[in-house]
């Protein structure tokens, strides 16, 4: 790999409302797929108006390449609207479950102990293993994931990430 | 009964009103068993229904229909086999911005996805080469799906729509009311230009010593004629086009410098070079036309005008962008510009930079010493044809012949499939093209491997008294295939022998048309003078040389520096 492509790329938010129809999430995978843009992850939800979806993206690339995203998607009939939400300003958030392999009482301990310095919720303890919730940006949650790798994921599950600007 | 706008009556006849009122006067078509409502409605309807041999004809006619009538041209076929061999015609029209309606049945309501007899998911298969595809799951939903189809195809950067009408919901019979209105919310095409970005514009513009003007096909599609040739007038700049755009702009006027590109006119890609502004006005900077990306517009300023925001640095980012309708934008520059410039500055050496080129070129490209030539036959269809005629053409040689050597002198009269590059294109979109000017010629120059893929359009043209004329360069061979392999593959000839069969002649007489053989220059004119007199389509078969190749030309991956002259 060369230096270039180590260079971490910014990270970017893309909110939209979508109408809440069949055939609209293959409109816009398709639309990934033929444009060979680079998605982080994808979050698709009902809103307060019924005919309406929430979808968000995160993604990093190039600016270039973000502004051909959005204004892809624009074109798309079925999205009603589009928006780069500024990170610094927006509330978000995603949710992970991670299934961690815990072999003895020792092991079970200490990532009980991590997953309390990270807000952490337990939500299943086995004989040889530990589920984890863990609520929060996708760095937060990369943070979590880094430290317990030592201890073996044996499944991890993360939502993608939903999000809302601030204030009015 | 007129213009109803509520009555009880079936998703087929609803189809039918729906298309009168949208000013429909023709659709071309073939029946199926997915389609025999509407096919029965269709015995009642006011407008025309013209049967096709093949539906990737049907949609090929709808698209020549559409880009010289400049509104929506419709299709129909039936599910299954029917709807995907629409898809070549509608992937054509999408990428020259085509507007085309297609209308395929489809399986009943509660077969699809079950595998049913010629179902095919036609929505899934036309999503990326149409605009939007709608499928009504009730009759009453089709006035309203109807209404948005056209608003969609037409508007904003025009292009393919596909309605996909299952049969239950043909026949279904019930009240059935037509909107006047509808609201696509998700769809907002900008119309209306920034004016701060197009005063800018006009003082780069203003301000710089070599301005040239890159006309592409936005120019055609929204009609600005007058107004690129006003622009190109006050500020004296060269105009070259896009090969889409070809004809946006008279080919013989003294600003014109003809298509750039891979196959562009040498002094065209030779004087954009050496420009320091370029105005590119509803083109997109393709690689066909402008070669790498990365090497062309070095040093000079870029101003983009187009409708579609998408189109903004896709492929080339740009001092100045103006997203909106071409016309309009060039309207308010011509009104802008005309303020400031009072004289015309006729003598500079921008200007004579522009005479010098050409005349350096018109005797350093590669020519054939034959009798006959593709380029001289080119040049005789021009001095026979009346100003006025329709041209199109078939894909390769023939194509790039014609961008070449035949001067389009009315603006809007000449198209092709510049896009996708479809063979078996120009005959039946030069019949679309005749049903819609039924009063002017239309020609389509083709090559002998294009023509023979459509060929049964014959058929059309001749029971439905559409005659247009077939000008086939028959060089027996897939000749620009030949040609690339003569050029990169050291004459390692595969799969591009034609093997003159079949006998192009014997194919015309055998559907009802005229066919002239000719040999010679005589013989050639002799053969256009009959075509343009004959009541039914004439295919006039002109034997040309195998290995004439066409010059200029830009290899891909190079850049419009590196053009082959061939001399
Ligand atoms: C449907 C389709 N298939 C294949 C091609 C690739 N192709 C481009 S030009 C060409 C040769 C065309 O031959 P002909 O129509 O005889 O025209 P000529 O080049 O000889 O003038 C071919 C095969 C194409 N453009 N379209």
């Amino acid at each position: 790999m060369s230096s270039k492509e180590n260079k971490p790329k910014p990270f970017y938010i893309i909110s939209s409302l979508v109408e809440n129809k069949p055939g609209v999430l293959f409109r816009i995978t398709n639309l990934f797929r033929a444009r060979n843009f680079n998605i982080e992850s994808i979050t698709v939800g009902i809103t307060e108006k019924p005919d309406l979806s929430r979808m968000t993206i995160t993604t990093r690339i190039d600016e270039a390449i973000l502004d051909q995203l959005v204004k892809q998607l624009r074109k798309l009939i079925d999205i009603v609207e589009v928006e780069i939400l500024d990170v610094n300003n927006t509330v978000y958030r995603e949710l992970a479950l991670i299934k961690i392999k815990a072999k003895d009482f020792t092991n079970r301990n200490e990532i009980i102990n991590f997953a309390n310095v990270f807000r952490a919720n337990i939500l299943d303890i086995g004989i040889e293993s530990v589920t984890v919730e863990v609520i929060g940006t996708p760095d937060k949650i990369d943070a979590f994931k880094n430290l317990i790798l030592q201890y073996d994921i044996v499944e991890m599950a993360r939502t993608g990430v939903s999000a809302l600007q601030r204030g009015e | 009964m007129n213009n109803p706008t509520m009555s009880e009556m079936s998703g087929a006849k609803a189809l039918m009103y729906s298309l009168e009122k949208e000013g429909v006067d023709v659709v071309f078509g073939l029946p199926g068993g997915a389609n025999l409502p509407i096919y029965d409605a269709l015995v009642d309807a006011k407008f025309r229904h013209i049967l096709v041999r093949h539906e990737q004809s049907a949609a090929h006619m709808a698209d020549g229909y559409a880009r010289i009538k400049r509104k929506a041209g419709v299709c129909l076929a039936t599910s299954g086999p029917g709807a995907t061999n629409l898809i070549t015609g509608i992937a054509t029209a999408y990428a020259d911005s085509s507007p085309v309606i297609a209308i395929t049945g489809q399986v009943p309501l509660n077969m699809i996805g079950k595998d049913a007899f010629q179902e095919t998911d036609i929505i899934g298969v036309a999503n990326p080469c149409t605009k939007y595809a709608f499928q009504p799951r009730c009759a009453p939903e089709i006035p309203e799906v109807v209404k948005k189809s056209f608003y969609i195809a037409e508007s904003g950067r025009p292009g393919p729509v596909l309605i996909d009408i299952p049969k239950d919901v043909q026949q279904d019979v019930t009240e059935i009311l037509f909107p006047d209105l509808i609201k696509v919310r998700g769809y907002k095409p900008i119309v209306d230009p920034d004016l701060s970005n197009v005063g800018k514009a006009v003082e780069l513009l203003l301000s710089s010593e070599r301005p040239i003007i890159m006309a592409g096909g936005g120019v055609i599609l929204s009609g600005a004629f007058s107004e690129l040739q006003a622009i190109a007038e006050l500020i004296m700049a060269p105009v070259v086009t896009t090969f889409k755009g070809k004809g946006a702009f008279p080919e013989n006027h003294p600003l014109a410098m003809g298509p750039i590109g891979m196959h562009g006119h040498a002094e065209a890609n030779r004087i954009i070079l050496e420009a320091d502004c370029i105005l590119a006005v509803g083109a997109r900077f393709s690689d066909r036309s402008v070669g790498r990306f990365d090497e062309f517009g070095k040093g000079m300023n870029i101003i983009h005008l187009d409708i579609d925001p998408a189109e903004i640095g896709k492929n080339k980012s740009v001092d100045i962008a103006i997203v909106g309708d071409v016309k309009s934008a060039l309207r308010t520059m011509v009104k802008m510009l005309s303020k400031t410039i009072t004289k015309k500055n006729t003598e500079n050496p921008w200007l004579r930079r522009r005479k010098e080129l050409i005349e350096y070129f018109s005797e350093n490209i590669k020519d054939y010493p034959r009798e006959l030539t593709a380029r001289k036959a080119l040049k005789k269809l021009r001095e026979l044809l009346p100003p006025e005629s329709i041209v199109t053409t078939e894909v390769g040689q023939c194509q790039m012949w014609t961008s070449l050597h035949f001067d389009v002198i009315s603006p809007g009269t000449f198209f092709s499939s510049t896009g996708l590059g479809t063979m078996g294109f120009g005959f039946p979109a030069s019949i679309g093209a005749k049903a819609a000017r039924p009063d002017v010629h239309v020609v389509d120059v083709a090559g002998d491997g294009s023509f023979n893929m459509t060929e049964n359009s014959l058929a059309v043209s001749v029971l439905e008294n559409l005659p247009v004329i077939v000008f086939l360069l028959n060089n027996d061979m897939l000749g620009m295939v030949a040609q690339w392999q003569r050029t990169f593959y050291d004459r390692r000839y595969m799969g591009v022998h034609q093997k003159s069969c079949p006998d192009y002649v014997k194919i015309a007489e055998a559907y009802g048309a005229n066919g002239i053989k000719a040999q010679s220059m005589d013989e050639l004119e002799k053969a256009i003078k009959n075509a343009l007199k004959s009541e039914v389509a004439t295919v006039i078969d002109l034997t040309i040389d195998p290995e004439e190749d066409v010059y200029p030309f830009v290899a891909p991956g190079t850049g419009l520096k590196d053009m082959i002259t061939g001399a």
